[in-house]
């Protein structure tokens, strides 16, 4: 079984605009959607949630006011600020590390589990979908973005899939390492701006990191033909593989506003751009499939990968 | 004053308005809390120096000391010690610092070290803007103990704007917690609609008074403003879905440096949202 990642660094490139266009290109798919904390993808693929489990993030601390003896241990003891002055816990605060309850002296703070999301096992027209939904403000993503892949990874079980495309979440942090690690590829789709050119070399220093085989795609790459050239140039320094590039075109709000996959958008379209954008990210798809089959290749990546200093 | 700029949905614009409206204003201070990738400064670009690193507490485990109880390794909720039949393995990148296992070792074999999670750095003097920005390192995932330390420059004196990251979790709310009002900037695209209604979800329940800026409108249809009033949110500026705009943001150029008009706009932003929090108490305007 294989997994490909959709990551960005930057928010709002096209992370799932093509993740879902890749899932309409394919027959073979579990569709992972991982970016939790704002989750569009289901806008597009309308799932049938076939099975839904509730979702326990870190526990959360709670003192006992009638059994507390006001020692202030636990408020000395915490580091994340939690405990306040008439001995409550901040939820937000609260990072479910438990130490006030092995420093309170007479036990008066336990743990308590909470649900803190929604985890769904769904079917699509284009496969089945492991997609989530966290609580507000909730910890933890990471965790959720966790569950997540290890339900797609089942669906796929089930349904002898054997590819999981996976949407990742943007940044660099808790919840995008959790949707890039033990993957078999990532596609990072950027866009020629100065911040999405920041953003990309972040991301690519983090999958460097996790030395997965890396390749890159350019978004609305006409909106700046230099920062593009810049783009191409530092990818080929690197060694990343930029696969394809996408104009900065419409189509994906038209197809949006349509709830479909820009695939089936430009099926009935009569303009010739929005044929030809369709057939662009086809050809995207097809590149990122051959890397799936040249493993050859993504042995050699890898070393490559290793070779490098950021 | 603390505002913070935040929206759901990534890319949508916040970097902009929290740019925009921080040169529009004077006596201000400007923290880019997107420490996962700060974006501030390449449209700024200040010279920077490190005013601190953010460090988390870590175990080091004497493992001649230690006999492999296993109550460390039991205790901690982040999975961050597993234990060995022969030693005790630490996996700095999963450990919270939250310092149980040194509590709890018998034998007294762990003592703490420290490990830097990012940095802290703010323009150098001189420069036209207070800013200061916290920087993750790859790798790490505690950005909400980043954003945390960076909060430690506030002047309460000084109008403060928060350009916050994407997404509704931890590191959103440690970003917009202690804000006294958000400016919740969206696209009207179904996943911009859809976030959107997520951001407003988390303000409501932090009870922090907000208000709405429409970026690249035109684009899409009428949902967020449909929306909006119906449940009667203020709508304080409508950005137009120009091209000319999203090249200069390419560039790494405010676009209120270029286009006559909108300093103006984002001033009348600001006096929207002080005359929104008149009659509300505690607030410092």
């Amino acid at each position: 079984m294989k997994q490909l990642t959709v990551i960005s660094g930057k928010g709002g490139t096209g992370k799932t605009t093509l993740t879902a266009a890749f899932t309409s290109l394919t027959k073979n798919v579990v569709i992972a959607d991982c970016d939790v904390d704002a989750a569009d993808m289901h806008l597009i693929l309308k799932p049938r949630v076939l099975q839904k489990e509730d979702y326990y993030g870190l526990e959360v601390a709670r003192i006992d006011l009638e059994l507390c003896i006001e020692c202030k241990k636990c408020r000395e003891f915490c580091r994340y600020e939690a405990v306040n002055k008439n001995f409550g816990v901040d939820p937000y605060k609260c990072e479910g590390c438990a130490v006030c309850t092995i420093i309170c002296p007479i036990g008066a703070v336990s743990m308590e589990k909470r649900v803190s999301g929604l985890a769904f096992f769904s079917k699509t027209r284009f496969g089945p979908m492991a997609h989530a939904q966290l609580g507000i403000g909730e910890e933890a993503s990471g965790k959720l973005v966790s569950v997540v892949r290890n339900n797609a990874k089942k669906l796929a079980e089930q349904y002898h899939k054997d590819l999981i495309i996976i949407d990742g979440p943007p940044g660099t942090g808790c919840s995008a390492i959790a949707a890039i690690t033990g993957t078999d590829l990532v596609l990072v789709v950027s866009e020629p701006t100065i911040s999405g050119i920041h953003d990309l070399k972040r991301v690519i220093e983090l999958t460097v990191h996790f030395m997965i085989p890396t390749v890159v795609c350019i978004n609305k790459y006409d909106i700046n033909e230099e920062n593009t050239q810049l783009i191409e140039k530092f990818c080929i320094e690197m060694g990343i593989p930029v696969i394809g590039r996408l104009p900065y075109d419409d189509i994906t709000t038209k197809a949006m506003l349509q709830e479909q996959t820009l695939i089936e958008y430009a099926k009935n379209s009569e303009h010739a751009n929005e044929s030809e954008f369709a057939s662009q990210v086809w050809q995207i798809w097809a590149k990122v499939e051959e890397m799936f089959i040249d493993t050859q290749d993504k042995q050699k990546m890898i070393k490559s990968l290793e070779t490098k200093n950021l | 004053m603390k505002i913070a700029i935040a929206s759901g949905k990534g890319g949508t614009g916040k970097t902009t308005v929290s740019l925009n409206l921080a040169l529009a204003l004077s006596n201000v201070q400007l923290f880019d809390c997107d420490v996962e990738e700060p974006n501030c400064n390449l449209f700024l670009g200040f010279d920077l120096e490190k005013v601190e690193d953010v460090i988390c507490s870590v175990p080091v485990i004497n493992q001649e000391k230690c006999d492999i109880c296993r109550k460390c390794s039991d205790f901690c909720r982040y999975n961050a010690l597993a234990a060995l039949p022969d030693k005790i393995l630490f996996f700095p990148s999963l450990c919270h610092g939250c310092g149980g296992c040194t509590i709890l070792c018998p034998e007294k074999a762990i003592l703490e070290s420290q490990r830097s999670l990012g940095v802290i750095e703010k323009a150098k003097g001189g420069s036209s803007l207070e800013f200061y920005r916290g920087l993750l390192n790859i790798g790490e995932t505690m950005a909400s103990a980043v954003i945390r330390t960076l909060k430690k420059y506030i002047d309460d004196q000084k109008t403060v704007i928060f350009d916050a990251p994407p997404g509704t979790s931890c590191p959103v709310i440690a970003s917009i917690g202690d804000a006294d009002y958000c400016v919740l900037v969206t696209e009207s695209t179904p996943f911009g609609f859809h976030d959107f209604r997520l951001a407003v979800d988390v303000v409501r329940e932090l009870k922090i008074p907000f208000g709405v800026i429409i970026n690249r409108w035109g684009l899409g249809d009428s949902s967020v403003e449909d929306y909006c009033k119906t449940k009667r949110i203020p709508i304080l500026l409508k950005i137009p879905n120009d091209r000319k705009i999203a090249e200069l943001y390419s560039q790494g150029i405010p676009f209120v440096r270029k286009m006559p008009g909108w300093n103006e706009k984002f001033l009348g932003v600001f006096e929207a949202i002080k005359s929104q929090l008149v009659g509300l108490e505690d607030v410092k305007i």
